[in-house]
């Protein structure tokens, strides 16, 4: 018995769409999130992760919907965020059907969100959101989308975060993100090893040997990936079959 | 099948419905105690703090319905805090008394090992148990827990193991409880719930 690592696509939503773009910019029309959630359910994916990346045009109601809807597909974890500033809207997201809800640049500007977080839902339903950007040796925590630099350093931030309550982080290398170069894996396990809880790697990936290496060089518990797999570029069930004949334990669904 | 489906307030208590619906079950989803002590299946989803499942019984005065009803006989399913509150205590919330209708303590699970216990694992069967008829041995399931019940208990019927060995299926006569969450755990999950509803009947 151990802990099987985790594969998780993600639907980056806008409007009741999926889309997607390179370098947080960029955006086209990827699909329907229904569709692709209930594919990626089929799939074996582990979780799915649903983020309203419109957050900042105020169209909750339409996200809301969003979540419900996939949720109606899903039996397997569903985590969703993008512009939850409290806990009133997380409440709404959770009682959409989210298992776990991800905030990033609201919980930057007001850590004591994930604290409140963390008493009303409990650590496990609350995913610390980290885009980090390479700032010489070290980290730099960005947001706004990427878009906003920020004076924290990534491992410092990710600490902090689960001192506060953050179950889990959800880490994204803005380096990387989009340029399907491979997970920063040096970022990934400096954070990985430096909090108590699972980390999401993100931001990169193209083919199954990156996903290996951000499994063992990299440390992380789950990696989380987009267009490969809107694309049908990358199998979920392949790349499964891949980690486990390199000696990663995955779930393979009967 | 009628489950009634015990609404303290927990996250996940929507999606435990959807898979029970999805089974063809009748559910009922209420915080109300004349309902609760009249039921014949019951089912105590939760996830979070255990404090927040025990505190929210006790608000809606679910108690002693709760353990009459388990008392004379009523199917009973717990998933995740609904496994962890059929303890006497919990090392979570060590002030508050769980329903005590198992003997032990709920501690932590080990530092050396990333906590929460988030994900999907294995289990290893103790001894036959009617939840996991038709289940693959090798399946995995869906956690998402800190704590954990002592995995030596005579009800023990299935452990998993991260940090050391915890109760992941436990059957007691009409007590089934799951640590994982079958309702998030695929095909397997489904299984589960579909084989407490066969027994349930």
């Amino acid at each position: 018995m151990s802990l099987a690592r985790r594969i998780i696509p993600c639907l980056d939503t806008d409007g009741g769409r999926v889309v997607k773009g390179v370098h947080f910019e960029g955006l086209r029309d990827a699909g329907d999130p229904v569709g692709l959630a209930a594919r990626y359910n089929a799939e074996g994916a582990d979780e799915l992760v649903v983020l309203d990346i419109a957050a900042a045009r105020d169209n909750r109601p339409t996200f809301l919907e969003t979540i419900r809807r996939v949720a109606e597909q899903l039996a397997i974890p569903l985590t969703a965020g993008g512009g939850i500033r409290s806990v009133e809207q997380a409440r709404a997201v959770v009682r959409a059907g989210a298992d776990k809800i991800t905030v990033n640049t609201a919980a930057v500007e007001r850590p004591e969100l994930l604290r409140k977080l963390s008493a009303e839902f409990g650590a496990q339903a609350v995913v610390l959101a980290i885009d980090a950007k390479r700032e010489a040796d070290s980290w730099q925590v960005r947001i706004r989308g990427g878009r906003q630099a920020t004076s924290l350093n990534a491992r410092e931030w990710a600490r902090r975060g689960v001192e506060l309550g953050a179950g889990e982080i959800l880490l994204t290398s803005v380096d990387r993100d989009g340029t399907q170069l491979g997970f920063d894996c040096e970022l990934t396990a400096a954070i990985s090893k430096a909090v108590s809880v699972p980390v999401i790697a993100s931001g990169g990936a193209k083919v199954p040997a990156h996903f290996l290496e951000v499994f063992t060089s990299g440390a992380a518990d789950a990696a989380l990936a987009a267009s490969i797999f809107h694309d049908q570029a990358q199998s979920i069930r392949a790349l499964k079959e891949f980690l486990r004949g390199s000696g990663v334990e995955v779930r393979l669904p009967c | 099948m009628n489950v009634t489906l015990i609404d303290y307030g927990a996250g996940n208590v929507p999606s435990v419905e959807r898979a029970l619906r999805r089974l063809g079950a009748q559910v009922e989803t209420t915080n109300v105690k004349e309902k609760i002590a009249e039921a014949r299946c019951l089912v105590l989803p939760g996830v979070g703090h255990c404090a927040a499942l025990i505190a929210a019984l006790d608000a809606h005065s679910l108690r002693q319905p709760l353990i009459e009803a388990v008392g004379r006989g009523a199917a009973f399913l717990g998933i995740c805090l609904g496994l962890q509150a059929l303890y006497e205590s919990s090392e979570e919330a060590p002030t508050l008394p769980g329903l005590g209708l198992l003997r032990g303590r709920v501690t932590r699970l080990p530092e050396n090992v990333k906590l929460p216990h988030m994900g999907w694992n294995t289990l290893k069967t103790i001894r036959a148990t009617r939840l996991l008829d038709s289940v693959p041995a090798d399946a995995y399931f869906y956690f998402a827990h800190s704590f954990a019940a002592p995995a030596a208990g005579v009800e023990s019927a299935a452990v998993s193991e991260h940090g050391r060995e915890f109760i992941a299926v436990l059957e007691k006569e009409n007590i089934c409880a799951v640590q994982f969450h079958p309702e998030k755990s695929g095909a397997a999950g489904a299984q589960v719930l579909r084989n407490f509803l066969r027994a349930a009947a």
